[in-house]
């Protein structure tokens, strides 16, 4: 009995590592930091434990039925989802290799120090962030709006090669 | 122990970003330009979202207090106009003052000075929340100061670009200010709730809450070269139930649907 309890965890972390952001489908939800844990509860329930982006996300009710659908094809029974709030998600828990899967898809990474701490609320006037292109890697780049396609997202871009290009936030 | 003025405050937390995340929603497909519909849409998800997570929290803190399960569905939508506890300012049309209120009449000027006042407001709240002796008040805090972050400087940037930009975009945001600035004074009325929650660690007390707010306030009205009336005497009464004429409008259209279908699903 037992010795069958970690197989069964480590066949349900398998099956949600291969759950894709619903938004950006590149990354999945554990490389963005939303996956925080998979857990056998004391009553044998397998407990995935994730944490919301934005309060107001649209995607996670979206990602929470991924999530039952990836186990339910794996047969994991029973399950349930725990959704945390702290410690609060920061986009600092986005690892190198998601950046460069969001870089080859065509949005800037978050630069590496989230908006917590690092984007107080200015007295004067915003001084406006250095962001790269994805594209072009050019640091001539221009803010066109703070709010993008996604909550978690601003619209910027590139005044070299001239294409817009998202910007994935630092929060 | 469980108090029905922590269960008061949480509410009025919850409502006020509920009602201004309803009434921002008024912009999505009739913004000024698609950036600033997008930017309004975002800034709606995002207070509804908070205001989610707090009745949430309200629900556990009133079975502890009563015996009776709610949801997030009946505080949203199954409440009567004198039970929401949101103050007065976020209830209002984005209208400039003695305008008819036709859809058309909309004035981007006031949508902007408005949650220029709000957040500047809750940049102070929620980061003093995040050490509240209530955790999981503080939890919704974490998230929600760095949202704020971003609302304020949203509708700073265009406070300064209206203010201090053509002579009509001045003279609207100036009238906006106004009409807008009396209504501050609610955020800073403390009652009997607002002294035992900052008592008990709940709460910020909001002292210097205010100071820290005047003082940003100030300074951006001073960049965008608007001047800064006075809040004058007038004390609006949203927080303790009593609102204006315009919140049952508002809730008509946002729970006729819910009332004519209850317990829909789709």
């Amino acid at each position: 009995m037992t010795t069958s309890m970690p197989a069964v965890l480590e066949r349900a972390r398998a099956a949600l590592d291969a759950v894709p952001d619903p938004e950006i489908p590149v990354v999945s939800i554990a490389e963005l930091g939303i996956l925080r844990d998979v857990t056998l509860a004391d009553d044998g329930v397998v407990e995935v434990v994730i944490t919301p982006t934005y309060s107001g996300c649209p995607a996670m009710s979206q990602i929470a039925e991924d999530i039952d659908a990836a186990l339910d094809a794996a047969q994991i029974q029973p399950h349930r989802i725990r959704t945390v709030l702290s410690p609060a998600w920061s986009t600092d828990w986005i690892d190198e290799a998601a950046r460069a899967k969001l870089r080859a898809y065509g949005i800037a990474p978050p630069s590496g120090a989230c908006a917590a701490r690092e984007t107080p609320i200015h007295l004067t006037r915003r001084t406006v962030e250095t962001v790269p292109c994805p594209r072009c890697g050019s640091t001539h780049t221009a803010v066109l709006a703070q709010f993008g396609s996604t909550a978690c997202k601003a619209l910027y871009r590139c005044l070299d090669c001239k294409e817009p290009f998202d910007y994935f936030k630092p929060y | 122990m469980t108090t029905q003025s922590h269960l008061t405050y949480v509410l009025r937390l919850a409502d006020t970003a509920l009602i201004l995340g309803q009434r921002n929603s008024e912009w999505c497909g009739h913004g000024p330009a698609l950036e600033e519909d997008i930017a309004l849409a975002n800034v709606s998800l995002d207070l509804i979202g908070q205001a989610r997570m707090l009745y949430g929290h309200a629900a556990k803190l009133e079975h502890a207090l009563t015996g009776v399960a709610k949801s997030e569905d009946d505080y949203a939508y199954w409440r009567d106009e004198m039970a929401f506890l949101n103050y007065t300012m976020v209830e209002l049309p984005h209208h400039a003052s003695l305008s008819g209120t036709a859809a058309a009449n909309r004035d981007y000027a006031v949508t902007i000075v408005r949650n220029f006042l709000y957040a500047a407001l809750m940049a102070e709240i929620w980061p003093a929340l995040e050490t509240s002796t209530d955790t999981e008040l503080a939890g919704i805090a974490a998230k929600a100061s760095k949202e704020t972050r971003y609302h304020f400087a949203h509708s700073r940037d265009w406070l300064v670009r209206l203010g201090d930009g053509t002579e009509e975009s001045h003279r609207r945001t100036q009238a906006a200010l106004d009409q807008l600035m009396p209504y501050t004074n609610e955020f800073f009325a403390g009652d009997a709730v607002d002294d035992e929650m900052a008592a008990e660690g709940i709460a910020p007390a909001l002292a210097p809450i205010k100071e820290a707010w005047q003082r940003v306030v100030a300074l951006a009205a001073e960049e965008a070269t608007l001047t800064l009336p006075a809040a004058g005497a007038r004390l609006t009464t949203g927080k303790r139930g009593l609102h204006s004429e315009h919140m049952g409008f508002l809730l008509a259209e946002m729970q006729s649907l819910a009332r004519q279908h209850p317990g829909a699903s789709w």
